[in-house]
């Protein structure tokens, strides 16, 4: 991996880690933007990390971009050497798979995708080599996500399936994007996984649907009233398959206030994740149930 | 104590300077596309530059006062009436309680910005006024007006003459074609090196896809891609990275065919390479592009871009010192 930086204009600077995807590169992007968030550097107004590299916004009133650049080299040359561990939480996210609503999008913008003969969820099993759509279900639930990146629009999480590269879930986006995507959609495209904050226009495959609302902005919601998104990046994320009469308790508690989150705090080691990615994701789900 | 729409226009959304802060969770700094012709609006009327507007797009509101104001429309050509009766742009002028404000034809530009005394005073969401209609969030009810809606108006802090003006020369003009300045780089190099060129050499076109989130562009030849084998994320099609952060005024090619310019209310990321970046003192410019605008990009170094930056700021500087010299007269 090769830091490369490049000026967006006068008022940025883009960090790329890496020109691909790995939970390495997403690892570092993330460390290093929060230790350019805890540097105090004069000028820098907003930190914003992605999948494998991350955007800095600054005030070039107040620093040259030359300093600016040569403070971010060495940041990144001394965050190098420190030990890949991460505070951060899971959190559960339950799916209601092969939903009714994300299945009558989808037959709507069938003429968009590369098999419309088929639903989204068969077409990703067919070309990901799973058996039947329960046995794509089943891996997709399997292993948890790593929140590489928010954004695109307001609380939306990119999400890294934290496997081995040739286990995970891979997919393209729809041929032409749609026009419409129905709200709290978990969705994959790439090796990306997501769920859409907001209804809207999408182009990633429609696996299923959560009732629990990660982004509020009328922040009427209970856990999302100290703040209307729910989602940072290097969260990690847990799916737990549940069926229409859970979906529907639920989405009843969610309306009733009652809902909260199950999330636990974690620490994230990447050297324990490579050593031995079951053993490291089992250890991180059962923070979950009070391990 | 209240403006009630009795016709929304096009697109007009209440808008401030914006709120920074959130890009990292996806949630644009939103905000006046022309700052510069926002902040005229409000010191026009006695405001801080600062204070909630509306910002109308292409086609004027209609509005009713309940309560005297003076009000200025700056930006777009897009002439104001009171009761039917012309009044001038860029010139704070009253309006009684009772009275009807609506606009004639925009003649030129496409944003106006419609300040009054005492500002809009709908309630600050993480610390602004601004409409982020994509996510629902701030100024009316997080969406664009529409009739019936009731817009309250703050207390008056600063009291002012009506008849005060911008001087012409501090009226910004649209030269044809506009020449948006560009500091290559993010991605540049995915692109062959004739194609950059080419970038930089045609004659361009705005699209009708053009709003608050970006703006389209078309007519220039379609970008040819360095060959290689696509990094594992990012997906098949050339133009495809893996997804990272958008910077405002970035330029993405999909399939490298219509560039986009993001503005104030862009998406955060996305999956698209980037040639580079229109520079900051350019940004209010496009606020103003109307679909079919003749358009050129035009490359420029950082030094280039810092000049024009501190240009810009002496052109508000300038701005600031004739309302003040106004005031005190």
């Amino acid at each position: 991996m090769m830091t490369r930086m490049s000026f967006g204009g006068d008022e940025h600077i883009f960090v790329e880690l890496d020109e691909e995807m790995s939970l390495d590169a997403c690892f570092r992007a993330l460390s290093l933007a929060r230790a350019v968030r805890a540097s105090g550097i004069k000028g820098i107004t907003e930190v914003c990390p992605a999948n494998a590299s991350f955007l800095v916004r600054f005030d070039p009133d107040v620093i040259a971009p030359d300093d600016l650049r040569a403070e971010l080299v060495s940041l990144d040359q001394a965050t190098e050497r420190a030990e890949p561990l991460l505070n951060t939480r899971i959190i559960e996210v339950p799916v209601f798979y092969n939903d009714p609503w994300t299945r009558e999008t989808l037959m709507r913008f069938r003429e968009r995708h590369q098999a419309p003969d088929m639903t989204d969820l068969e077409y990703a099993a067919q070309i990901n080599n799973y058996a039947s759509v329960d046995a794509l279900i089943a891996a997709h639930a399997a292993s948890p996500w790593f929140v590489s990146m928010v954004g695109f629009v307001a609380g939306l999480p990119w999400l890294y399936q934290m496997v081995e590269r040739a286990k995970q879930i891979e997919v393209p986006k729809y041929l032409r994007p749609r026009t419409d995507t129905p709200r709290l959609t978990v969705g994959h495209g790439g090796c990306l996984g997501c769920m859409y904050s907001v209804r809207g226009a999408g182009g990633y495959q429609m696996f299923g649907i959560t009732p629990m609302p990660i982004y509020d902005p009328a922040q009427s919601i209970s856990y999302l009233r100290d703040f209307m998104i729910l989602f940072n990046p290097g969260d990690i994320v847990r799916f737990r398959p549940i069926g229409r009469e859970e979906y529907d308790a639920i989405a009843a508690e969610v309306a009733a206030g009652r809902f909260v989150p199950r999330i636990s705090p974690v620490v994230f080691s990447l050297d324990a994740f490579h050593a031995d990615p079951a053993a490291s994701n089992a250890k991180l789900v059962g923070a979950l149930n009070g391990h | 104590m209240a403006i009630e729409v009795i016709k929304p226009g096009l697109a007009t959304s209440v808008q401030d300077l914006g709120r920074p802060g959130y890009y990292h969770l996806g949630i644009p700094e939103s905000g006046g596309m022309d700052r510069y012709a926002l902040r005229a609006a409000n010191l026009l009327v006695g405001n801080a530059e600062g204070d909630a507007v509306l910002e109308a797009t292409f086609q004027g509101p209609e509005l009713r006062f309940t309560r005297d104001a003076l009000i200025a429309v700056t930006g777009a050509e897009l002439p104001p009436l009171v009761d039917g009766a012309a009044r001038p742009t860029w010139t704070s002028f009253a309006v009684r309680a009772g009275e009807v404000l609506g606009f004639g034809f925009l003649k030129q530009g496409a944003r106006a910005y419609i300040a009054a005394a005492g500002g809009i005073d709908v309630p600050a969401v993480l610390g602004s006024r601004s409409t982020y209609a994509l996510g629902a969030l701030g100024g009316f009810a997080g969406r664009k007006l529409e009739a019936g809606d009731v817009l309250p108006l703050g207390a008056i802090g600063n009291t002012v003459q009506e008849g005060r003006a911008v001087p012409e020369a501090l009226r910004p003009l649209l030269p044809s074609p506009v020449i948006l300045r560009v500091l290559p780089g993010l991605y540049d190099f995915r692109t062959t090196e004739a194609a950059r060129d080419g970038f930089f050499a045609d004659a361009w076109k705005v699209a009708a896809e053009a709003d608050r989130i970006g703006y389209r562009f078309r007519g220039g030849r379609k970008l040819e891609f360095v060959p290689r084998r696509q990094p594992f994320g990012a997906g098949s099609d050339p133009s495809n990275i893996v997804d990272s952060c958008y910077p405002y005024g970035s330029i993405q090619v999909p399939a490298g065919s219509e560039p986009i310019i993001l503005h104030r209310d862009a998406v955060s990321g996305g999956g698209y390479f980037m040639i580079g970046t229109v520079i900051s003192a350019d940004m209010d410019l496009i606020g103003q592009m109307q679909p079919n605008m003749p358009t050129r990009f035009a490359p420029v170094d950082m030094p280039q871009a810092l000049a024009a930056r501190r240009d810009a700021a002496e052109r508000l500087a300038a701005l600031r010192r004739s309302l003040e010299y106004n005031q005190k007269l």
